[in-house]
């Protein structure tokens, strides 16, 4: 009965979803308040109904009701309780109700909360999200149907995949889809700015608050499922360029972009065109990564089952969407330009800079990305790409960026005095080439890439609190006067220096963890000792323990260092019956100068088995830790952006904007 | 210009939307890889029994030898895809006259003769590759996997994974077809 309930309110949903793509639309055409206002009530009308279906998924779930074909095929009556939960969402099926549900709350969300949009926009806005709420809802129930029954049905459920009964990757998707899908708000906010063919300071406003939190959790959605890889799969990395990551990671580099000419187009009331595009882009590449998720186009380690008919329905959505917004561009865009005229050097030609090497380094991923594709259609031929060529490529553009991100947050607007600029900057450049060389000199090995991007680094770093520091006039000015001057400092700022900052500091992480990483496998058997960046580990065995729904093979590694011991680590190999597969369970011992990473692998061969002789994957990646601090950091510094009083107050009329300006937050 | 400027994305992502439809052709399989073992000889091995069986050993010598294409199936009772395929193998030998040769897959001798026994036998010979060694000299990546063998003893063609469904016995039915055919007229 309930799975019916569910059903149900999906095809409300979609009926709703077809009334909201019409009315508004034509009453913001016509002038008609009241049609216009009708999107208020659908849209959440829309988010109730999809909640009811998620939920009604989500108990057929926690009470492993077997007659539901979804959950016969993801879950298990013996799963503990969170991954039955997080089962919800672990399927093509339940994932892509997940996926309306949030595009379904940043509809009600604008609805509710965007009280200061004008009728006629937000009218457009929201029907524009209903436009793609009605593209999915109908590809849920026609093609993949969560609520599917099967007869009999069977005792027990397959399994979810045990790879994914993380509560790290538990929380993976849907912080992952929130960034995803939350770029279809900006989406539609600029396919409804199109239409009505007026961009303008105050759109600008209206548009960045939505951006900065589908970029939060972009980010750290992406952070998450990248902490997953390193210490679930037992590779001892964090980012492997893999399709479903670089789709992940492309719309997090344009939305980055948006962020930045958005700041233009709402100060400057430049950038027009570029902005509407970029978030056009953003959004379109959230979909393709939809896509190439779900068609089995590319191959990956985290594609879902391949459905060549789904993938025809998606690519069918995408042309409608990406095609019809990118013509609706094409047509209305060359009208609307105009705008303050700035110099090269300056606040906008900074941003310039920015937004052109994020397009150009999502534009390589792209290309790599695919490029298997094109080659296997255009030459037949079977390559992948593979980390050489994004290191190659993406990295030589990134730390130009990173550069200039040093100086950017000097530069004024209009027109800047750069010599200025790097009068102030001076020790700071000193600082960050001697921070370059005490690491060359203590280190020596490793590419010379390295210590520039570490210079670099320190550069952004140092370069980034030195701003903050003018602005607060520390050391310059009586501490109290400082501390005045950071209580009335615009939270956006104080937000922008901590994402800065939190960059750099998880350059030094990237590039910690991948110039001076040191690897051991060895084939070892209880007693034997190995040396690894000053560790000594010693292997005392494996014992066979039992979990709740797998057995495992654990390890035993007592680790010491000089002789002093420094921690004991207990690596597992899992293997779920029921399932039919095994999983790796590292064992890492993590401090912030780097974590110490051991995975156990199976024996060698039947006969080491049976003298009790395994291969052990030792690591030790410096700093590696500092990555996911960075990370935080950058979606603390959205959140503080995000809170930043004239936000929340939002936009007012142009005529009033000046006066807002200077408005000291509390 | 500006108008130019303007269409240009539309253009690329039209380019883009070309090859993805072309991704789409449900004959094209990414995860594809090609054997390195097509068209090249079999590799060299010479399996023991599997005791209590009552059907000989497999080597080498037996695959060069013969009129026709064979069939060469990894399989194991270990393996739960391998208990489906093994209802579609005997199918395929009782109509179709195909000769199925088995390798015994890291499999104990007693294991194998039990789930046999309950199964049936439709393997002509069965190699017992107890220690997994000539897995190694196919190239194996799993069990189940079967492999067309021509009468020289060439490898034609490589199915991973088991042959079940109707797409996957479609297609290895249509690569048996294809080569008896070619090896008709070779000779």
């Amino acid at each position: 009965m309930i799975p019916e309930i569910g059903q149900f309110a999906l095809a409300l949903a979609l009926s709703i979803a077809l009334v909201q793509s019409v009315l508004p639309m034509l009453g913001a055409a016509r002038g008609d308040i009241l049609w216009m206002q009708s999107a208020r009530t659908s849209s959440v009308a829309q988010l109730i109904f999809i909640g009811i279906a998620f939920a009604a998924l989500m108990r057929s779930f926690v009470v492993s009701d077997f007659t539901v074909a979804n959950v016969v095929e993801n879950s298990h009556s013996l799963k503990p309780m969170l991954f039955k939960i997080a089962g919800t969402w672990g399927s093509h099926e339940g994932s892509l109700l997940l996926w309306v549900l949030i595009l379904a709350a940043f509809g009600a969300g604008v609805a509710l909360f965007g009280s200061n949009i004008p009728d006629a926009l937000k009218a457009r806005t929201l029907s524009v999200q209903a436009w793609i709420s009605t593209g999915f809802l109908s590809f849920l129930l026609l093609t993949s149907n969560p609520f599917e029954r099967v007869f009999p049905p069977p005792l027990d459920g397959n399994d979810l995949n045990p790879l994914l009964q993380d509560v790290g990757l538990a929380m993976h998707p849907p912080l992952l889809y929130f960034g995803y899908v939350g770029f279809s708000i900006v989406f539609s906010f600029a396919v409804a700015a199109l239409i009505e063919g007026r961009v303008d300071a105050a759109w600008a406003r209206w548009v960045r608050p939505w951006t900065l939190a589908a970029w939060m959790s972009l980010t750290a959605g992406i952070a998450l499922g990248s902490w997953w890889a390193y210490y679930e799969l037992g590779w001892g990395g964090w980012w492997f360029w893999d399709p479903v990551e670089n789709v992940s990671f492309m719309p997090w580099l344009l939305g980055t972009a948006l962020l930045h000419s958005a700041i233009v187009t709402e100060k400057r009331d430049a950038f027009k065109s570029w902005t509407i595009l970029l978030a056009i882009l953003t959004f379109s590449l959230s979909l393709l990564g939809t896509f190439i998720v779900r068609s089995g186009l590319l191959t990956s380690v985290h594609a879902f089952a391949v459905d060549p008919e789904r993938g025809l329905y998606i690519l069918g959505l995408l042309g409608i969407s990406i095609g019809g917004s990118l013509a609706l561009f094409a047509w209305r865009a060359p009208s609307m330009e105009g705008g303050g005229l700035f110099a090269p050097i300056s606040r906008e030609g900074g941003l310039l800079v920015n937004n052109l090497l994020l397009v150009t380094a999502a534009g390589t991923v792209l290309v790599g990305t695919l490029y298997p594709l094109f080659m296997e259609a255009l030459a037949n031929e079977k390559i992948s790409v593979g980390p050489p060529y994004f290191n190659v490529s993406f990295i030589p553009m990134m730390l130009p960026l990173v550069l200039v991100m040093g100086i950017g947050p000097f530069l004024s607007w209009k027109r800047a005095d750069l010599k200025g600029i790097f009068q102030r900057l001076r020790f700071v450049a000193l600082l960050a080439g001697l921070v370059g060389l005490a690491v060359w000199y203590m280190f020596k090995g490793g590419p010379a890439l390295a210590y520039i991007a570490v210079a670099i680094a320190a550069w952004l770093l140092l370069a980034t609190l030195r701003e903050w520091a003018g602005r607060i006039r520390l050391f310059d000015a009586q501490f109290p006067e400082s501390l005045r001057r950071a209580r009335n400092l615009p939270r956006a700022s104080h937000g922008m220096t901590l994402a800065h900052a939190g960059l750099a500091v998880a350059i030094f992480g990237f590039v910690g963890s991948s110039a001076w990483k040191s690897e051991e496998i060895v084939f070892v058997r209880p007693g034997d000792e190995i040396a690894i960046a000053g560790f000594d580990v010693r292997f005392d065995g494996v014992e066979r323990v039992r979990g709740p729904n797998y057995i495992a093979d654990r390890g035993t590694l007592t680790v010491s260092r000089n002789g002093d011991p420094v921690t004991t680590l207990f690596p597992e190999r899992r293997s779920y019956p029921v399932a039919q597969s095994t999983t790796t369970e590292s064992a890492i011992r993590s401090t912030l100068a780097g974590d110490l990473y051991a995975s156990l692998s199976a024996p060698a061969s039947d006969a080491a088995a049976d003298q009790g002789a395994w291969t052990l994957r030792i690591l030790y990646e410096p700093l590696v830790n500092l990555i996911w601090i960075g990370a935080a950091m950058l979606v603390l510094g959205g959140g503080l952006s995000l809170s930043d009083r004239r936000l929340r107050v939002g936009a007012p009329r142009r005529s009033a904007r000046a006066a807002v300006q200077v408005t000291p937050a509390e | 210009m500006r108008r130019t400027l303007a269409t240009l994305p539309i253009l690329v992502a039209l380019v883009f939307g070309g090859f993805f439809l072309w991704g789409l052709n449900p004959d094209r399989d990414p995860n594809a890889i090609p054997s390195v073992l097509i068209s090249q000889p079999a590799p060299d091995f010479d399996l023991p029994a599997v005791e209590g069986a009552g059907v000989p050993g497999l080597a080498r010598s037996d695959l060069a030898t013969n009129q026709a294409p064979v069939v060469v199936n990894v399989f194991a009772s270990w393996c739960v895809p391998c208990r489906a395929e093994h209802a579609v193998l005997t199918r395929m030998v009782e109509r179709n006259q195909v000769r199925l040769f088995g390798i015994n897959y890291k499999d104990k001798p007693e294991d194998a003769r039990r789930w046999l026994e309950d199964l049936g036998n439709p393997y002509e010979r069965i190699g017992s590759d107890l220690n997994g060694r000539a897995g190694i000299e196919w190239g194996i990546s799993g069990v189940p996997e079967t492999f067309i063998v021509d009468g020289d003893g060439t490898v034609l063609y490589r199915y991973v994974g088991p042959i079940v469904g109707t797409e996957a016995e479609g297609k290895f039915t249509a690569a048996l077809a294809q080569a008896r055919a070619s090896s008709g007229a070779g000779t």
